[in-house]
C-alpha cells in the first residue's frame, strides 16, 4: 500500500507544481483537478473514504468549475497568456522560491523531531457513518455557523458582485450629447 | 499492509503547502493567487486528515468538512471580488490595486 | 507719617485703573485718573513732609510687607523715609503732577492717551519705589520699572520704526550699567549679608578699611549702574536719541527724575564710596569729562530737544562733580534746582514744537517772541537758569555751590574747578544761542496753534519754582542760609572748606557770574548781531562741527566696537546651531519616513512576502530556543 501512497504523491506535488508554472489559466486549472485527485487518493489510502469523496465533488467538481465560470466571464483574450508569459521572469520567482524552501526545510525539521507514529488503513478506517455521527452530535454548533457563513458567502458574492450603472443626470446627459 | 508514517504525510502536506505559497507569492494575476491560496488550503486538511487517521477519530474528516465550507464560501467571494476589480481597474493586475501605498 | 504707603500707591492705582479700564474712559476723565492720582500723591506728600520736618526724628521707617527671605538674604517691601528721600518725592510727585497736566492738554489728540497716562502714573510709582526704598532689592525693583516705563514711553508711538530703536538703545544701554549694579549688589550681600542700606551703612565702617580693594570694586560697580541710568560717559548714547519720546516723557523722565537716580544711588550709599576714594574721584573725573563731552556736543545741534539733551547730561555731569569732591548736599541742591528749570525747558519746547506744527529744527524756527509770549517768557527764566545768570536765577546759587567748592573743597582741585568754569561758559553759550534762534529774529515758520491754560500754568510754576527756590540756600558770604544743607545733615555728610579758601571766595563768584554773562553776550553776537559768523565758523571747521555734532562719535565707536561684532556673529550663525538640532530632528524623522513608506507599497505580494518572512523568523525564533 505504501507505493499507492508514493505514487499519488508524487503526482499531487507534479501537478501542483504544473499549476503555479503554467502561463495559460484553464491549463492551470486542469492540472489543478488532476491535483486533487491524487489527493482524494491519498484520503482514501488513510482511511477516510468520506472526506475523499468530498474533496473529488466539493473542490474538484465546483470551486474549481466555479472559477472556470469565472474566467470564461472575464473574456480574457490571448494578451493574456503573454502578459502571464511576461510576468513571469526568473527574478520574479528566485526570491520566493528560496524563501519557501526555507520555509518547507523548517517544517521536515519540525514534522521530524515530533513524535512519528503510524497511520493508515483499513482498521483504522473512518467512515462516513462516524463522521455523520461526530458533525451532528459533537460538532453541531460548527455546522450551524458553517451554515451561516455560506450565507453570508452568498449574500456576500451577491452585493460585491454587483455592477450599479453610473446614474447621470438627463440634464447632463443631453449636454453630454 | 504496510503503514505510512505519519511524518510522510505531513511531508506531503507542508510540500503541497509550500508549493502553494510560491504559487500566491510569484503570480502577478489574481485569479492565479486565489488557486493557490486553495491549494494551501487543501494541503491543511490533508495535514488535518492525516492527524485524524492517526488517532482513528472523525475528527480529522470533521475539520477536514469545515475547512471544505470555508473554502467554498471564500472562492466565491472573492470571485465577486475579482469582478469587481477586473471591472474597476479593466486588468487582473494585483500590483494595479496599489492605491493604498505610502 | 503713617500715610507714606499711599505716596507710591495711588500712582499705581491710577495706573492699574487706566492699564483695565482706559480705552472705556472718557477724554476728561483719563487725564482726572492719571493727574489726580499724581496730584493727592504730592498732596500726601506735602502732608508727610509737614509732618516729618515738624517731628524732630531723622528718619522713619514704614514696613508693608516680607518680601522675600530666603538663604539669608531678607528684603521688605519697606520704605525708608528721611531728608534725602523727602527731598526727591518732594520734586517727583509735584514736577511729576505739573507735568500730568501740562499732558493733559498735550496728548489730548493722541490715540494713545490712556496708556500715555498708565505709563506715566507706572513711571511714577516706580520711581518713588526708588527713592523710597530701604533695602537694595526694593530699590532695584524701582529701579527696573523706570527702565521698563523709559522704554515704553520713549517708544510711545511705535508706529515710528525709529522709535522703537531709541527705546531699544535707551533700554540695551542702561541694562548694561543694571547688570554692572547687580553684580554691586551681589558683592554686597556677600560681603555684609544684608542688602537693607541703614545696616551696610552701619556696618561698613566696621568691616572695611578706607581704601580697600573689596569695596573700590563695590563702589565702582554701583558707579556703573549709575552712569548707565543718568547717561553719563561711557554710556551716554541713549538720551539724545530717547528724544523721540514725546515732551512730556523728555521732561519728566529724562530731565527731572529718571536720570538723577545714578545721583541718588550714589547719595544713599555714600558711606561706600567714602570707603573709596579711588571710587569717588572716579565719579569727579567721570562727571567732569562728561559736562564737557554734552557741553560742546549742545553747541552744534539743531534740534531743539537734543541741545536741552545734551544739556541734561552735562548738568548731571555737574552733580556728578559734586558727589565726587565730596559736596554731597550741593549736588542734591543742583538736582532739585534742574529738575525745576530742566522740565520747564523741555516743556516750554514741547509747547513751541507743537505750536508750530512739529517743528523741531531751530533754524527754522524765529520771532516767536511776540506771537507766544508766555512761553517765551518761562523759557527766557529756564534759559537763565540753566545758564546761572548771576543773582536773579535759582540755577546760579546752585552751580555756584557746586563750582566753589570743586576748588575749595576737601577733595577739590583747580582742574576741576577749570573744567567745570569752561563748562559754565559753552553752557551759557548754547542755552542763549537756543534762545535766540527761537524766540528772535525773522519768523520761518508761522504758529499754528497757541497753546492753552493747561500748558500755560505750569511753566509759570515752574518759572516761579526755578527762581524762588534757589533762595533757600546762600552762599556764606552773602547771607549765609543753609536751609537746605542743614536739612539733609542727618543724611549726607557735610563738606569742610579747605584753610585759607575762604577768602577768595567772592573772587570765585566774581569769574562765575562773569563766565556766565559773557556766555550770553558771546551767543548775542553771533546769532543776533552777526549771523554769517557762526555760519563762517562752522565751514571753517567743519570735522570739528561734525564730529561735536555726534555727540563726540561715541554712536560710531559703540557700532564699531560692539554693533558690528555682534550682527557678524548673528549673520554667521544664522543656521542657527541650535535650530540645527531641531532641524537635524525632523530630518531624522522624514528619513526614517521615507524608508518605512517604502515598506507600503499597496502591492498584495509584497505584503505577503512579509508575511512569510515574519513566518520564517518566527519558526526560527521558536526553534532555536
Amino acid at each position: 500500500m505504501e507505493i499507492t501512497f508514493y505514487i499519488s504523491g508524487a503526482v499531487a506535488i507534479l501537478s501542483t507544481i504544473m499549476v503555479i508554472t503554467r502561463f495559460n489559466i484553464i491549463h492551470a486549472l486542469l492540472y489543478l483537478v488532476v491535483s486533487f485527485l491524487a489527493l482524494a487518493t491519498v484520503f482514501f489510502i488513510m482511511g477516510a473514504p468520506f472526506a475523499a469523496a468530498l474533496e473529488i465533488i466539493i473542490y474538484a467538481g465546483a470551486i474549481v468549475v466555479l472559477i472556470i465560470f469565472v474566467i470564461m466571464m472575464l473574456n480574457l483574450k490571448g494578451e493574456a497568456i503573454e502578459q502571464e508569459r511576461k510576468w513571469l521572469t526568473p527574478q520574479v520567482w528566485i526570491g520566493p522560491a528560496i524563501l519557501s524552501f526555507i520555509l518547507l526545510g523548517e517544517l521536515i525539521y519540525i514534522i521530524g523531531i515530533g513524535n512519528s507514529g503510524a497511520a493508515g488503513l483499513p482498521s483504522q478506517l473512518v467512515d462516513s457513518k462516524a463522521v455523520g455521527k461526530s458533525l451532528y452530535g459533537q460538532y453541531i454548533l460548527g455546522v450551524e455557523l458553517s451554515g451561516m457563513l455560506l450565507m453570508a458567502g452568498i449574500v456576500g458574492a451577491y452585493h460585491l458582485g454587483r455592477q450599479k450603472k453610473k446614474v447621470i443626470h438627463r440634464f447632463l446627459e443631453q449636454i453630454e450629447e | 499492509m504496510n503503514e505510512i508514517q505519519i511524518t510522510q504525510g505531513l511531508l506531503l502536506a507542508g510540500t503541497l503547502f509550500m508549493l502553494g505559497l510560491i504559487g500566491v507569492l510569484i503570480r502577478r494575476n489574481i485569479i492565479f493567487m486565489l488557486v493557490c491560496v486553495e491549494i494551501m488550503l487543501n494541503a491543511a486538511g490533508l495535514a488535518f486528515i492525516v492527524a485524524g487517521s492517526k488517532w482513528a477519530q472523525p475528527d480529522g474528516q470533521v475539520m477536514f468538512i469545515f475547512i471544505l465550507t470555508m473554502a467554498a464560501a471564500e472562492v466565491s467571494v472573492g470571485l465577486a471580488l475579482i469582478l469587481q476589480i477586473h471591472h474597476q481597474l479593466k486588468t487582473l493586475d494585483s500590483d494595479a490595486a496599489s492605491e493604498m501605498k505610502g | 507719617m503713617n500715610l507714606l504707603w499711599l505716596i507710591p500707591t495711588l500712582p499705581f492705582i491710577g495706573a492699574f485703573v487706566l492699564v483695565l479700564f482706559g480705552s472705556r474712559l472718557s477724554k476728561t476723565m483719563v487725564p482726572l485718573i492719571g493727574a489726580g492720582s499724581v496730584g493727592l500723591s504730592a498732596l500726601v506728600t506735602l502732608l508727610v513732609g509737614v509732618d516729618f520736618i515738624s517731628s524732630s526724628s531723622p528718619s522713619f521707617d514704614y514696613v508693608a510687607w516680607q518680601w522675600l527671605d530666603v538663604a539669608g538674604l531678607s528684603s521688605a517691601f519697606a520704605f525708608h523715609l528721611d531728608a534725602l528721600s523727602l527731598i526727591f518725592i518732594f520734586v517727583i510727585t509735584f514736577v511729576g503732577f505739573l507735568i500730568h497736566i501740562y499732558s493733559a492738554e498735550f496728548m489730548v489728540d493722541d490715540d494713545g492717551y490712556p496708556r500715555f497716562f498708565a505709563y506715566l502714573n507706572l513711571f511714577v510709582c516706580s520711581m518713588l519705589i526708588l527713592v523710597l526704598a530701604n533695602n537694595l532689592v526694593l530699590m532695584y525693583l524701582g529701579w527696573e520699572g523706570v527702565g521698563l516705563c523709559s522704554y515704553l514711553l520713549i517708544g510711545f508711538w511705535y508706529g515710528e520704526e525709529k522709535n522703537g530703536y531709541a527705546a531699544r538703545k535707551a533700554f540695551i544701554v542702561t541694562r548694561v550699567g543694571d547688570t554692572a549694579m547687580a553684580f554691586g549688589l551681589f558683592m554686597l550681600f556677600q560681603n555684609f549679608h544684608t542688602l537693607n542700606i541703614q545696616e551696610i551703612a552701619a556696618k561698613a565702617p566696621q568691616l572695611f578699611s578706607v581704601g580697600s580693594d573689596t569695596v573700590l570694586i563695590i563702589a565702582l560697580l554701583l558707579l556703573g549702574g549709575a552712569v548707565g541710568k543718568s547717561a553719563q560717559l561711557p554710556l551716554q548714547t541713549w538720551l539724545p536719541d530717547a528724544m523721540a519720546g514725546p515732551s512730556p516723557v523728555s521732561a519728566l523722565i529724562h530731565a527731572a527724575t529718571m536720570v538723577t537716580a545714578g545721583v541718588y544711588l550714589i547719595a544713599r550709599t555714600h558711606v561706600i564710596f567714602e570707603l573709596a576714594p579711588v571710587a569717588l574721584m572716579v565719579v569727579g573725573i567721570i562727571g567732569a569729562a562728561t559736562l564737557v563731552v554734552a557741553g560742546f556736543a549742545a553747541l552744534t545741534q539743531f534740534d531743539l530737544k537734543r541741545v536741552l539733551a545734551y544739556s541734561t547730561i552735562s548738568q548731571i555731569g555737574y552733580m556728578f562733580l559734586a558727589l565726587g569732591v565730596g559736596a554731597w548736599s550741593a549736588a542734591i541742591f543742583h538736582f532739585m534746582i534742574h529738575a525745576f528749570f530742566k522740565a520747564l525747558l523741555f516743556l516750554s519746547a514741547g509747547a513751541v514744537i507743537m505750536a508750530l506744527h512739529h517743528e523741531h529744527d531751530m533754524f527754522k524756527m524765529g520771532g516767536l517772541k511776540k506771537k507766544l509770549p508766555v512761553i517765551y517768557w518761562t523759557f527766557l527764566i529756564g534759559a537763565s537758569s540753566l545758564a546761572a545768570l548771576p543773582l536773579i536765577t535759582g540755577g546760579f546759587y546752585s552751580k555756584d555751590q557746586i563750582l566753589w567748592l570743586t576748588l575749595s573743597g576737601e577733595n577739590g582741585n583747580i582742574w576741576f574747578f577749570l573744567v567745570a568754569l569752561l563748562g559754565a561758559f559753552v553752557t551759557s553759550i548754547y542755552t542763549f544761542r537756543m534762545v535766540y534762534l527761537t524766540f528772535f529774529g525773522k519768523e520761518k515758520t508761522h504758529v499754528h496753534h497757541v497753546p492753552g491754560k493747561l500748558i500755560n500754568t505750569p511753566l509759570i510754576i515752574l518759572a516761579g519754582l526755578s527762581t524762588l527756590a534757589g533762595f533757600i540756600e546762600l552762599p556764606h558770604n552773602f547771607f549765609h542760609l543753609t536751609v537746605f544743607s542743614d536739612f539733609l545733615k542727618p543724611v549726607l555728610p557735610s563738606i569742610a572748606v579747605q584753610e585759607g579758601f575762604e577768602s577768595i571766595e567772592y573772587m570765585v563768584q566774581m569769574i562765575a557770574a562773569g563766565v556766565s554773562v559773557s556766555g550770553v553776550y558771546v551767543a548775542y553776537i553771533f546769532y543776533i548781531v552777526k549771523p554769517e559768523l557762526s555760519d563762517q565758523l562752522k565751514s571753517s571747521a567743519a570735522d570739528l562741527h561734525q564730529f561735536w555734532f555726534s555727540g563726540w562719535g561715541f554712536d560710531r565707536l559703540y557700532n564699531f566696537l560692539f554693533v558690528r561684532p555682534f550682527v557678524y556673529l548673528s549673520s554667521i550663525n544664522k543656521s542657527d546651531v541650535v535650530d540645527q538640532l531641531y532641524a537635524g530632528l525632523v530630518a531624522l524623522a522624514e528619513f526614517f519616513h521615507k524608508i518605512f513608506s517604502f515598506t507600503q507599497s499597496g502591492v498584495l505580494r509584497w505584503y505577503i512576502m512579509g508575511i512569510v518572512i515574519g513566518g520564517i523568523l518566527l519558526l526560527t525564533l521558536g526553534l532555536i530556543s
